[in-house]
């Protein structure tokens, strides 16, 4: 795996930072690509990730819904060059949590490397996917938790969930070490997010007259331009993630397109065949659970295996959003559960079906003679999976102590968080 | 003096308001409006979630006219708003007992 290797790289070099130095410069075809892919990924979440849920939250709570993903975006920035790189990506203190050799950026200069990028570069790519994976849990919440309680779980969660997870898959914790293969963040990102979303949602509650009156989203409009923006900034995601600018960033970049594509088209047909209308929502969903399942996979498996990958992921998100949630009773409003964690499930095992050697010696799955990828894979989504659910849940009751409660009262929540909570309104349509 | 409050299609708007102009009518007040009658609602599925939308958009007309005129004004609207499927809407005409105008204080059909 990539980031393993330029790990691997680091640790060293940040032991002799001066011998580093004198021996080679970053590669600039590399530093280059990673410097885009950064502005790439950071577009995700203040632009794509906050129309797409923006859009799909009710009118009267569009704009609460983007302030939390600008503000997770901030603040996670911030804690990422203060404490939160170094948890991540510090000297590992037993491959559970990064030390505290970099806090504050410490020992990190302009002519300090990671492989082949300056270690300058590296940590801000890194910094956009702490931003991203903390918004991501909003959406299973809007509609519903009060501003500060975001701000202060942002800020808990991003310290104790995040940065401990990036560690065990990418700053050499006991994920990586043992072989689970995540190229860009199924387990760190998708799962992580999609399970900490499913208990913030079952611990606020669901929202008032949920299921029994209607909740259109304020516009879907929004959600597809911000479904697109995601799209166009999963390329920096995924191809980025092989920090290098190669063979198998452009292999990356192939099996992204072709999985959302397929995902989108999944989701409509399964949609079209049950309710009889291909909605535009649909397509944009289906985009998106591409995306999440082909993350962990992108730099590991053939374009054959993306067709896979990408077909399943908008059946899988399809029917968990459409039939699963009803069945279970959880009000995760916008489904950041039932499309980043149950298509980051079926991502991370399907790296273990069709990881082939042929596209990255670094990972071979099942169909590639390697059963033991797959169980590697069971773990490590596990692992993940219990640390975010027990995670959560323990932040989650910090913040409530901390912040008095984390729901917005009964009136604010009718009369809708943008105007009781932000004191705007979202549209202004004069309709005579 | 009668009112005639007519609930039409919105886009039918224009078609009644040039049809009013053509039989002298120079004024009218209109609100937008929801509601349903035969015409029923329709369905609206996000994401598996089903939701019906009762309510449907119409406008209403408001028109005051001598008594004399009422019958013409109901008929014009009748035929600039008919498309012939279910939801043209309703036509009601109710007696109106004085009208002012508030600028020079003139009642009855001469404020209209």
């Amino acid at each position: 795996m990539m980031k393993m290797r330029s790990l691997l790289w680091t640790t060293p070099m940040l032991l002799f930072p001066a011998a580093a130095m004198a021996a080679e410069g970053p590669d600039t075809g590399d530093t280059a690509w990673i410097i885009v892919s950064t502005a790439l990924v950071m577009m995700m979440t203040p632009a794509g990730l906050a129309l797409f849920y923006g859009g799909l939250a009710r009118y009267k709570n569009l704009l609460n819904t983007i302030a939390m993903t600008m503000v997770a975006y901030c603040l996670a920035s911030v804690i990422w060059v203060l404490w939160g790189y170094t948890l991540a990506f510090g000297t590992s203190m037993g491959g559970l949590v990064g030390g505290f050799d970099h806090l504050f950026l410490s020992g990190i200069s302009v002519n300090s490397l990671s492989g082949t990028i300056p270690t300058y570069v590296f940590l801000l790519f890194q910094m956009t996917f702490a931003c991203i994976t903390v918004a991501l849990v909003l959406g299973s919440i809007v509609d519903r938790m009060k501003f500060s309680a975001w701000i202060v779980f942002t800020i808990l969660w991003v310290t104790f969930i995040y940065c401990p997870v990036a560690h065990w898959a990418w700053g050499g914790g006991w994920m990586g070490a043992m072989g689970a293969l995540d190229f860009a963040g199924g387990t760190v990102v998708h799962i992580n997010a999609g399970v900490a979303g499913l208990v913030l949602s079952i611990l606020l509650g669901k929202r008032l007259g949920y299921g029994k009156e209607a909740m259109f989203p304020s516009s879907i409009t929004l959600t597809a331009l911000g479904a697109a923006l995601l799209w166009f900034g999963w390329f920096g995601f995924n191809a980025g993630s092989q920090l290098a600018a190669d063979g198998v960033a452009a292999s990356a970049f192939l099996v992204t397109n072709t999985s959302a594509a397929l995902g989108a088209l999944a989701w409509m047909t399964a949609e079209w065949m049950t309710t009889g209308k291909p909605t535009v929502l649909g397509l944009a969903s289906g985009v998106v659970a591409g995306l999440v399942a082909i993350t962990p996979a992108a730099g590991f498996v053939s374009m054959p295996g993306s067709l896979v990958i990408g077909v399943m992921a908008g059946l899988i998100g399809y029917f968990s959003v459409a039939k699963l949630k009803g069945m279970l009773g959880y009000d995760d409003s916008l489904d950041a559960f039932g499309v980043h964690g149950l298509c980051g499930i079926w991502g991370a095992l399907a790296t273990g079906l069709f990881a082939s050697p042929a596209v990255n010696e670094a990972g071979m799955g099942l169909f590639y003679g390697n059963p033991g990828q797959l169980w590697i894979q069971v773990v490590s989504i596990l692992g993940t999976a219990a640390f975010s659910a027990i995670g959560t849940l323990v932040v989650a009751l910090v913040t409530k102590m901390i912040t008095g409660g984390l729901r917005v009262v009964e009136e604010v929540e009718i009369e809708g968080l943008d105007n009781a909570q932000h004191g705007e309104r979202a549209f202004e349509i004069q309709s005579v | 003096m009668k009112k005639i409050e007519a609930i039409v299609k919105p886009f039918k708007l224009d078609d009644v308001k040039e049809a009013l102009n053509e039989i002298g009518i120079q004024g009218m007040t209109i609100t937008e409006v929801k509601g349903y009658g035969r015409q029923k609602g329709h369905k609206e599925i996000y994401r598996g979630a089903e939701y019906v939308v009762d309510f449907i958009p119409k406008v209403k007309i408001e028109v005051v006219v001598p008594a004399d005129q009422a019958d013409a004004v109901v008929a014009k609207i009748r035929e600039a708003a008919n498309t012939g499927k279910l939801g043209d809407g309703k036509i009601f005409v109710v007696g109106i007992e004085e009208a002012v105008r508030v600028r020079t204080g003139e009642t009855g059909s001469d404020a209209l």
